[in-house]
């Protein structure tokens, strides 16, 4: 069916301060339109005070499959963390 | 990735969109999904009628904004159904073709404007009972989206039951009214809990994959003493004369529920199973025209 409005993903920045946050997904016919449908959909209590939303088709997602290869060289840089240091009692504001 | 997907819900954890899960899983959750977001949806006929017949502007608007957050309702659940790969469009297809079912309750018709206070109560209740403990659901955009409707319903049920506090302080025929809508509504809310676990097939596996947390009579039984004593400061009878406390259960007992009605209306034998999907069909066909236009408008703006 050539009528079939395109998916869009929807993200809403709760207040000032915070980031964008995926909630959920919605049909349009374009941009605009999105975002008016996103409002009347995923803001009916004041639940934001800014909208993003982006074709679903345009995004590009790491796979659950491939999580162990994909994050494992993360795994095992323990001195990334400041717990990997061991710093005397008696040393203060550290 | 079996063993991937069992460690996963039983460590209860969540199972994501791009996870791998059992073809049966993947069924039974598009199944229960796409038949809560129709619900929602022809949830929306029973007590649209009354928008435009209202008592009060501030009736109104409460019920205008109520129906409205049905459809969100649905939205969020289509949403979800199409994480699992389903299609929106083919769903609402299979909906208008009687393929696939949504709750019995929205095929009781709503004579009264009591009707409203009722459904709010007590169908909005029973879905309240049966929704909350799906926020722990194992798959992650279901969860999600019932986190937003138990937030939402809230609202739903106890608009309903203020209209009804409302009307028992009111005259004698509206005391009748809502008397009336209590009798006809209590057995079917009962009924919205699904059938007896005895005869439930699906709630073990349900249970075992947690999407299910509890049984139906679980949730049915929670839900009758919750509305006793709801009823009583409402000053409505509930329509069971075996319903009474049990002290040795710690809960209240009641009585037999018609299985043979609530068969009758699931199967299309309702008061208004016809009406319900026949106007759903219609706003579809109507709206043709509309999404059309959108899209065209749309290619026309990007070939600009």
């Amino acid at each position: 069916m050539t009528s079939e409005w395109p998916l869009y993903e929807v993200f809403i920045r709760g207040k000032r301060g915070l980031n964008h946050v995926h909630v959920g997904s919605l049909h349009a016919a374009d941009d605009e339109m999105a975002l008016h449908n996103a409002r009347d959909l995923y803001t009916r209590r004041n639940e934001g005070v800014s909208i993003c939303v982006v074709r679903s088709v345009n995004i590009s997602a790491s796979s659950p499959d491939e999580k162990d290869a994909f994050f494992a060289p993360s795994g095992d840089k323990i001195y990334r963390h400041p717990t990997f240091y061991e710093i005397p009692d008696n040393i203060p504001h550290i | 990735m079996h063993e991937h997907f069992d460690r996963t819900i039983e460590r209860d954890q969540r199972i994501e969109p791009r996870d791998w899960m059992p073809e049966g899983y993947r069924k039974t959750m598009v199944r229960q999904i796409a038949q809560h977001a129709h619900s929602e949806i022809i949830g929306m006929q029973p007590e649209g009628d009354w928008i435009t017949r209202a008592p009060s502007l501030r009736r109104k608007a409460i019920l205008l904004a109520k129906v409205q957050d049905e459809a969100g309702h649905g939205l969020y659940l289509y949403s979800a159904a199409e994480t699992l790969g389903s299609d929106r469009a083919d769903l609402t297809e299979l909906l208008i073709a009687g393929r696939q079912k949504y709750s019995s309750i929205f095929n009781y018709p709503t004579p009264s404007f009591a009707d409203v206070g009722v459904i709010g109560w007590l169908v909005d209740g029973a879905a309240i009972c049966n929704q909350v403990p799906l926020c722990r659901s194992s798959y992650g955009p279901y969860a999600r989206g019932m986190i937003r409707i138990c937030k939402e319903e809230s609202f739903h049920q106890r608009q309903g039951y203020e209209l009804l506090l409302t009307m028992m302080r009111g005259t004698a025929a509206q005391r009748e009214m809502v008397q009336d809508a209590t009798n006809r509504w209590w057995w079917p809310s009962l009924m919205m809990f699904g059938p007896p676990d005895a005869e439930s097939p699906n709630t073990a596996q349900s249970m075992a994959w947690k999407i299910k947390r509890h049984t139906n009579d679980e949730l049915r039984q929670r839900f009758v003493d919750m509305s006793v004593p709801q009823a009583e400061a409402l000053g409505v009878t509930l329509p069971d004369p075996e319903l009474r406390w049990n002290s040795a259960r710690g809960q209240h007992d009641f009585g037999p529920i018609d299985w043979d009605e609530f068969r009758a209306v699931l199967s299309g034998n309702g008061p208004c199973n016809a009406e319900r999907v026949a106007r759903r069909r219609t706003a579809h066909e109507d709206g043709s025209w509309v999404r059309e236009a959108a899209a065209a408008h749309a290619a026309k703006k990007v070939a600009a």
